[in-house]
């Protein structure tokens, strides 16, 4: 919960592109590290030991999680390098034409 | 069987189909082709109607049942067709008069473009269609379909020469007050369904069926088809469109006055009979009704110069007879009037076409006289028609009337006293339209004189035809009196009228009297129709004084202004109000005031689309945040 709302805060508050992104993947990673941590803990649990993958699923999310992250850093980061391009600079207050 | 169905089913689809050739091909058809596909199919339903007759008259009534045209849930309303003897004489009236009439329009209207021509008779051959669904429909739904139909056809052909609009407001006239009837007409169909779950007729007059109706009902249904009547067969209060009716082309006329569409109201009632036998209070305000209309129309026509006005005057004027007839129970009466009206009324409307026709489209009798030598067949089969329609023994007219006058003395002398004082009027401005027309000293202009001819064979061939059934029309109905069982229309028609029959109880009136009321309508008649000979024979224009009461007969009594003010300027006035007020001020207000109110709404939301990406990710997470809260401790 920490981790995540630090993830939070830093996309509210930073102006720099990279910083943001790089909080998104701070979340990310927490809710990971949350989903392995409770896979853990229930595994013992006795509907986990009626149903044979109970234990498994929040594990393979977790691996789920990590291919879509690492697929969307990948977009990510190219959408920030053109916006470097294009605008000089990374600066997310600096894209405010979208509006009214 | 299925042979004499698929010929049923030919009687109306027949004019149905002559009315699309016509219609669709009014571009190319040239007016003698039109004309004749026009007359042709309404012949060969004719010959078809002819032998429906034969086939009912032989072995009893023919329902031919064809599809379900309605099917919801516990009602059920086939699309079938049913012969009893009452609809083949009025199939074959129909048909008769109206196939007449279209070989008399080829002549009368050869005048039109052909475009125009062909339109007339596609308009003309779907009025026939219409009609002959109304009366071979087996329940009140299909019927309707044809009651509308009439309505709409009337108010196509009444105002056939759209370029007039005096004459489209007839139209329009015409319409809306038979849109008063069809309301009527059909709430009593929404109150027979639900008492009874079907409009079938040979459903819905069954002893069972009326077990059913309590007689609250009986009146209630009785009394709203009878407004149906009212509108269609002009009667008070909703007459004022036929003679206003006069703006359409004279055979029109003849077609909607004589065979067909005034004679709706009267088949309905005739077919209703059992409840109207039930129903004695609405049968006190069909005779209070009819009578109030004859005298009332007869006395406008008195004073009217128009020769299509004094017809269409004595057509409400013998409707009215008619209702008469229906209101005394005497439904035999009733049909033979239609039928032997159908034969001289439509005369007089052919022979006044051939008269306007010869004039040069004049219809003011003031300018017309001594037309006697110059149109020889008209004026022969003129004169038959006025002596049958005054009830002259021993045409055809004398012996309807006289079975409707003996009815009506049997349920009271009052109703035969004022019916023998109508009589005496119909009879006095029928020869006072004859000598004006065709007796005395030709009054028109010189022009108008050299043109005077006879009109065309199509148009005198029919007049002949007609003359011939109004002369032996009578015959089909001898009164009992004197000749027993020669009253052959009232056998044939015995059936449908038996469980009326049963329910009135036998009545019969001695011989004798009879006799005398026969002699008193006669001499009555002959004594109007010598005076009015006298008094017209040797008019010249303008010595006809008027009294104040004359003034208000020619001014039609102001019924057409009375409606005027009291019906016609409120509404305008209300309309007016709804218009100014509530339309435009309320509805639309609360239209506009939505509108407004939505603009500026979104107007200041707009503002919250700042483009700052920070700001709409902490709106989401508050957003967030407050679900989280939701789901969590409310």
């Amino acid at each position: 919960m920490i981790l995540f709302t630090i993830g939070v805060v830093g996309v509210l508050i930073r102006r720099n592109a990279i910083i943001v992104f790089m909080c998104i993947e701070l979340m990310l990673n927490s809710v990971n590290l949350l989903l392995v941590a409770f896979s853990k803990m229930h595994a013992l649990s006795p509907v986990a030991k009626a149903s044979p993958t109970f234990a498994s699923d929040a594990q393979v999310f977790v691996f789920f999680i990590m291919v879509v992250a690492a697929a969307e850093v990948t977009v990510g980061l190219a959408l920030i390098v053109m916006l470097y391009r294009n605008t000089h600079s990374v600066d997310v207050n600096f894209l405010n034409r979208l509006k009214y | 069987m299925s042979n004499m169905k698929l010929l049923i089913l030919l009687i109306p689809v027949l004019p149905l189909i002559g009315f699309m050739i016509t219609g669709l091909g009014r571009n190319v058809l040239s007016k003698s082709l039109s004309g004749f596909i026009g007359s042709v199919v309404v012949l060969a339903s004719l010959v078809i109607s002819f032998m429906a007759f034969l086939q009912v008259r032989e072995s009893g009534s023919i329902l031919a049942t064809y599809f379900d045209f309605i099917n919801i849930h516990n009602l059920h309303i086939a699309f079938d067709f049913f012969i009893d003897p009452l609809t083949s004489i009025f199939l074959l009236v129909i048909t008769g008069v109206g196939f007449l009439i279209h070989v008399y329009s080829i002549g009368y209207m050869h005048e039109e473009s052909s475009k125009d021509f062909s339109k007339y008779f596609s308009f003309l051959n779907l009025f026939v269609f219409s009609m002959l669904l109304l009366v071979i429909a087996n329940n009140f739904a299909v019927m309707y379909i044809g009651w509308e139909g009439v309505g709409l056809c009337s108010y196509l052909l009444i105002g056939y020469w759209f370029k007039n609009p005096e004459y489209t407001s007839a139209g329009k006239k015409a319409f809306v007050m038979n849109r008063i009837g069809d309301f009527g007409f059909l709430l009593a169909v929404f109150w027979v369904i639900s008492r009874l779950g079907t409009t079938s007729f040979s459903e819905v007059f069954t002893a069972e069926s009326l077990a059913k109706l309590s007689q609250s009902d009986i009146t209630g249904i009785t009394l709203l088809l009878f407004l149906g009547a009212t509108a269609k067969s002009a009667q008070l209060p909703l007459y004022t469109w036929l003679p206003d009716a006069m703006a359409g082309p004279t055979p029109v006329s003849a077609l909607i006055h004589a065979a067909t569409m005034v004679t709706a109201g009267v088949y309905l009632i005739a077919r209703s009979n059992v409840w109207y036998t039930m129903a004695p209070f609405t049968q006190g305000v069909i005779a209070v009704v009819s009578i109030a209309t004859m005298l009332l129309a007869a006395s406008i026509a008195l004073k009217q110069n128009d020769i299509k006005k004094v017809l269409a005057y004595s057509t409400v004027s013998q409707l009215g007879y008619m209702f008469l007839a229906l209101s005394v129970g005497a439904y035999t009466a009733a049909v033979f009037h239609v039928m032997t009206h159908a034969f001289f009324k439509a005369l007089l409307f052919l022979g006044a076409g051939s008269v306007i026709h010869a004039m040069g489209g004049e219809q003011d009798m003031q300018g017309m006289g001594g037309l006697k030598s110059r149109l020889k067949i008209t004026h022969i089969t003129m004169l038959i028609a006025c002596l049958a329609i005054a009830g002259i023994p021993p045409l055809s007219g004398f012996f309807s009337k006289d079975e409707i006058l003996s009815a009506s003395f049997m349920k009271s002398p009052m109703l035969w006293g004022l019916g023998v004082f109508g009589a005496l009027l119909t009879a006095f401005y029928m020869f006072r339209l004859y000598a004006m027309t065709f007796l005395g000293k030709f009054r028109g202009s010189s022009e108008q004189e050299a043109n005077l001819h006879e009109s065309p064979l199509s148009m005198t061939l029919p007049l002949l035809v007609l003359a011939g059934l109004s002369i032996v029309g009578g015959f089909i109905g001898i009164p009992e009196a004197i000749m027993s069982g020669a009253h052959q229309l009232g056998d044939f028609l015995a059936p449908v009228f038996a469980p009326s029959a049963k329910l009135m109880g036998p009545h019969t009136v001695s011989h004798n009297t009879e006799y005398i009321l026969m002699a008193v309508s006669a001499i009555v008649a002959i004594a109007a129709m010598i005076v009015a000979w006298n008094k017209f024979s040797k008019y010249t224009i303008g010595n006809e004084k008027d009294s104040a009461f004359g003034t208000v007969l020619r001014n039609k009594w102001y019924v057409d202004e009375f409606y005027e003010k009291i019906i016609v300027q409120p509404l305008k006035s209300i309309s007016r109000f709804f218009n100014n007020t509530i339309d435009i001020k309320g509805i639309d207000g609360v239209v506009n005031g939505v509108g407004s109110v939505v603009q500026y709404a979104s107007r200041q939301l707009r503002y919250l689309q700042s483009g700052q990406i920070g700001g709409y990710v902490l709106l989401m997470v508050l957003g967030f945040i407050a679900l989280l809260i939701i789901q969590l401790f409310l």
